[in-house]
C-alpha cells in the first residue's frame, strides 16, 4: 500500500526507536506536523528553533540515544544553525529534519528557501536532501546510522514540502549498526602500551568526551584502578572517573585544577583516551606534557597527530581498545604495588595539599562557588544531571561539583554556547523522567533561551535552573579585568528582568536570596518545589574562576587568585 | 617528516552526486588550505567520480587534508600520487591572433611542444598543447611575447603507472 511521504517519516522514526521529537512548525512542514496530530510520537513544542536542537543535543547526551529535532524551511531552518554547530564540535549524534520549499522551486529564492545543506555542511558530520520519495526510508536510517557510528555527530535531512506529500510504499530499511564490539586480541600496540606503562613512573591518564559517548567509563575504573594510574578528564569527559576518587585529579586546562595541570607537565607517561586536545586544554602546544611519551586512542584518525604530536596513536574506539588492554592486564596479571606509585601518587598529593580547590569564603555574600558546593551536598548520589551554560558558571560546575557518573554532566564544551543548558536541561529531563535535572546558569547565558520557560511549564518538565547571578557576563568581565586594566566594555549585566516576576510570568516557581545563610534553604525549596524552578542568587559581582592559565600559556603557569585564596 | 612545502597531488574516488565537489572544497578552504588545480571526471563507474586536486603542503599537513577528506562520507578512498610512478598531464588550450610577423614563431613553438591547431578562423587559432607541468609553464612563457588572446587550462591530471 502506498503511503504519504510524511506518514514514511514517521514509520520511520519509529523503527529508529525515536521516542521524542523537539520542533516548531511552519508552512513547509505542515503536512508532517498533520501527521503528528495523530499523536503517534511525542512532540515537544518549542519556543525557538535553536531550542530544540540544543534540547535534542540534551536528551542524547543524557540517554546516549540520537536526538531529534523538527523544523521549518528558511528562518527554521536557519535558526538550527548554532544547535548544529554545538552537536559538531562536541560529536553529539543528533538528527535533524528541516521542511524545504517544493523541489520545483529549489533554487528561486521562494519565499523561505534557504540553502540550508550549503550553509550546514561544515557544521554536520553530513547532511543529505531527499529529493524523490523512494529514497526516505534509506537515508533516513542511513542518516541515524552516521548520527551515532564511529566519531558521533550531527545529520540533517532537508524534506521537500511536494516530497511530503508524495506516495510510496513503506519498506522497513535494513540499515543496521554494527553490533557492541567484542573484546579483540590485543594488539602489538596493546603490548607496547603495557612495556611503557611497566617502565613509566609517573603515568597518567588524561581521558576526555570519547570515553563517555563510547560508553567506555566502566573500562577506563577498570584500568585505572588496576594499575594505579591517577586521573584527569577534560570538560567533556566529567562524570567518566568518578569524582569522588583518591586518584581524580579534575579537569586540567586553562581552569583546571592545579595538581592536573601539574601531573602533566611532570608525567612520563600520559595515555589519552577519546580527547582531542583541544587549545583550553592544551595551553601552550610546545610546553604541554613535555616530559611524557603520549598514547593517543581515538576513533577519529584525523584527531590523531593534530595538535599534539602522538607517540603511540592507536585508531579505535576507547571500549574496544580499553576491554583489549584490560584483558592483557588480567592475562599478565599486571599488579602495581603502592610501593611502585608511592613516589608519584606522594608528589600529586603534595600539589593537592599545597593548592587545593577553594576560594575565599564570605558570610556577607554568597559566592557562587558555594551555592554550588552546596547543591552538591544535596544532590550528590548519581540521581542528578547537571547542565551548565557558558562562562564563569560553567567553570565553577566543572570545578565544585563532583561527577560520579558518565552522561550526567551536559555543557557546551566545543562552541561554547551560552543558552545551551536550559534547553538541553529540557532534552535531559525527557530522557530521564526520575532525575533531579539542574542547568547551572549565568545571568546573561539564561536570557539567551529564556523562552523555553513557556516550553517547560506546557510540559510539566519540572528543570531548576540555578542562576549565578553577577549581574556580569562574567567571563568576559574577568579577562578585562585580567588583561584589560578592568575596562568593563559592554559586560554589565545590570539591566536584567526581575527573574522571580519573570518566573511567575510565565507560570512557575520563583526565588530569590542573597544571603550566604539562605543558600541551603533556597535550594532545598527549589528543588522540593514541583515543576520547573528559577531560583535566582545574587552572588559576589565580581568573583573570578581560579586557577587560571593565561590563554596560548603553558599550563604549568597559572595565576591561582589572591594568595590568601589558598586555604 | 618531509617538512617541504610542495606541490601535491591527491587522488579522490567520490560518490557522483551533485554536492559532493562542494563538500571536498570546503574541508579544504575552511580549514585554511588552498587548491591549486582541479580535475573531475567519472570513472568506469558512472556512480563513482575521481577528483585529482593539487595542493602545496608540507607532509604534516597533507596527512591532515587526507583525514579530514577521508571523513566525508561520500569519499571512497584517497590517494596521495606525489610519491607514486604516476604518468601526469596538463592540457592548455590557447586562443592567438596570427600575423605575418609570428606566424613562424607560433608554428617553431607548437612544434617543439608538440602541441597542434584545433581550428583556425581567419586570423585567430586555437593551439592546444598537453604535457607536464613545467612543459606547459614553459610553451605559455614562449608564446606569450607573441600576443596572446586568451586561454584555458585543465590542471594536472594523474594516472599510476601500475596497478
Ligand atoms: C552565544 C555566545 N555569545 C557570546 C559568548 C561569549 N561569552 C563567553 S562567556 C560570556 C559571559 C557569560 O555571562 P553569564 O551567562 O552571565 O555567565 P558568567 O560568566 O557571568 O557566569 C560571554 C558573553 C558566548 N560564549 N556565546
Ligand atoms: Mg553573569
Amino acid at each position: 500500500m502506498k503511503i504519504k511521504g510524511s506518514q514514511i517519516l514517521i514509520q520511520a522514526l519509529k523503527q529508529e526507536g525515536v521516542d521524542v521529537i523537539f520542533g516548531y512548525p511552519g508552512g513547509a512542514v505542515i503536512d508532517i506536523y498533520d501527521e503528528l496530530h495523530k499523536g503517534n510520537i511525542r512532540h515537544i513544542l518549542v519556543r525557538h528553533e535553536q531550542g530544540a536542537v540544543h534540547a535534542a543535543d540534551g536528551y542524547a547526551r543524557a540517554s546516549g540515544k540520537v536526538g531529534v529535532a523538527l523544523v521549518t524551511s528558511g528562518p527554521g531552518a536557519s535558526n538550527t544553525v548554532t544547535g548544529i554547530a554545538n552537536a559538531h564540535l562536541d560529536s553529539i549524534p543528533i538528527v535533524v529534519f528541516t521542511g524545504q520549499v517544493p523541489t520545483s522551486l529549489i533554487g528561486t529564492d521562494a519565499f523561505q528557501e534557504v540553502d540550508i545543506i550549503g550553509i550546514t555542511r561544515p557544521c554536520t558530520k553530513h547532511n543529505f536532501q531527499v529529493r524523490r520519495v523512494e529514497e526516505l526510508t534509506r537515508t533516513i536510517s542511513e542518516a541515524f546510522h552516521i548520527a551515532r557510528s564511529d566519531r558521533p555527530g550531527p545529520v540533517l535531512i532537508d524534506l521537500p514540502k511536494d516530497v511530503m506529500n508524495a506516495m510510496a510504499e513503506y519498506t522497513p530499511s535494513s540499515f543496521r549498526d554494527e553490533e557492541e564490539p567484542q573484546p579483540r586480541p590485543p594488539s602489538k600496540k596493546a603490548f607496547q602500551v603495557l612495556d611503557m606503562l611497566s617502565e613509566a613512573k609517573n603515568p597518567l591518564i588524561l581521558s576526555g568526551g570519547g570515553i563517555i559517548l563510547g560508553g567506555a567509563s566502566q573500562e577506563l575504573r577498570e584500568m585505572a584502578w588496576r594499575t594505579k594510574t591517577p586521573v584527569t578528564s577534560t570538560l567533556m569527559g566529567l562524570g567518566a572517573f568518578p569524582g569522588t576518587d583518591p586518584l581524580w585529579l579534575g579537569m586540567p586546562g586553562m581552569h583546571g585544577t592545579y595538581y592536573a595541570n601539574m601531573a602533566i607537565s611532570h608525567c612520563d607517561l600520559m595515555i589519552t583516551l577519546g580527547c582531542r586536545f583541544d587549545d583550553r586544554v592544551t595551553g601552550k602546544i610546545d610546553t604541554f606534557a613535555r616530559n611524557a611519551k603520549i598514547v593517543h586512542v581515538d576513533v577519529d584518525p584525523s584527531s590523531i597527530n593534530k595538535n599534539v604530536m602522538i607517540d603511540v596513536p592507536i585508531v579505535s574506539d576507547c571500549k574496544s581498545a580499553l576491554r583489549s588492554f584490560n584483558q592483557l592486564l588480567k592475562e599478565k596479571n599486571f599488579t602495581v604495588t603502592g610501593d611502585q606509585r608511592r613516589e608519584w601518587l606522594g608528589l600529586i598529593d603534595g600539589w593537592k595539599r599545597d593548592v587545593p580547590l577553594s576560594y575565599c569564603r564570605s558570610d556577607e555574600v554568597i559566592k557562587p562557588q558555594f551555592v554550588i558546593e552546596t547543591l552538591y551536598e544535596l544532590t550528590r548520589g548519581g540521581n542528578t544531571i547537571i547542565t551548565t551554560e557558558v562562562g564563569q558558571n560553567q567553570m565553577w560546575a566543572a570545578q565544585f561539583y563532583k561527577y560520579d557518573y558518565p552522561n550526567t554532566f551536559l555543557s557546551s564544551g566545543g562552541l561554547g554556547t551560552m543558552g545551551y543548558g536550559f534547553p538541553a536541561a529540557i532534552g535531559a529531563q525527557l530522557a530521564h523522567p526520575d532525575k533531579l535535572v539542574v542547568d547551572i546558569a549565568g545571568d546573561g547565558s539564561i536570557q539567551m533561551n529564556i523562552q523555553e520557560l513557556a516550553t517547560a511549564v506546557q510540559y510539566k518538565i519540572p528543570v531548576k535552573i540555578v542562576i549565578l547571578n553577577n549581574g556580569y557576563l562574567g567571563m568576559v568581565r574577568q579577562w578585562q579585568e585580567l588583561f584589560y586594566e578592568k575596562r568593563y566594555s559592554h559586560t554589565d549585566m545590570t539591566h536584567a528582568p526581575d527573574f522571580v516576576k519573570l518566573a511567575e510570568a510565565y507560570g512557575l516557581t520563583g526565588f530569590r536570596t542573597g544571603k550566604p545563610a539562605e543558600v541551603e534553604k533556597v535550594l532545598r525549596r527549589g528543588i522540593s518545589t514541583p515543576g520547573p524552578v528559577i531560583m535566582d542568587f545574587q552572588v559576589a559581582r565580581e568573583e573570578c574562576v581560579y586557577p587560571m592559565v593565561k590563554p596560548g600559556g603553558p599550563i604549568h603557569e597559572m595565576t591561582l587568585g589572591s594568595r590568601e585564596m589558598v586555604n | 617528516m618531509e617538512r617541504e612545502k610542495k606541490e601535491r597531488i591527491l587522488s579522490l574516488l567520490v560518490s557522483n552526486k551533485p554536492d559532493v565537489l562542494a563538500r571536498v572544497a570546503g574541508t579544504l578552504g575552511g580549514r585554511g588550505y588552498n587548491i591549486e588545480t582541479l580535475c573531475v571526471d567519472a570513472t568506469l563507474d558512472p556512480k563513482v567520480s575521481k577528483i585529482i586536486l593539487t595542493t602545496i603542503a608540507d607532509q604534516p599537513t597533507l596527512t591532515k587534508i587526507e583525514k579530514q577528506l577521508m571523513k566525508l562520507i561520500d569519499v571512497q578512498k584517497v590517494t596521495d600520487l606525489t610519491k607514486m610512478a604516476t604518468v601526469m598531464r596538463e592540457m592548455m588550450l590557447v586562443r592567438m591572433r596570427l600575423t605575418d610577423k609570428n606566424k613562424a614563431d607560433v608554428a617553431l613553438i607548437i612544434d617543439t611542444f608538440r602541441g597542434r591547431v584545433v581550428t583556425l578562423n581567419g586570423d585567430h587559432c586555437v593551439i592546444e598543447i598537453s604535457g607536464m607541468r613545467e612543459e606547459i609553464e614553459k610553451a605559455l612563457q614562449s608564446l606569450t611575447p607573441l600576443g596572446i588572446d586568451d586561454m584555458a587550462r585543465t590542471g594536472i591530471i594523474a594516472l599510476e603507472r601500475t596497478k
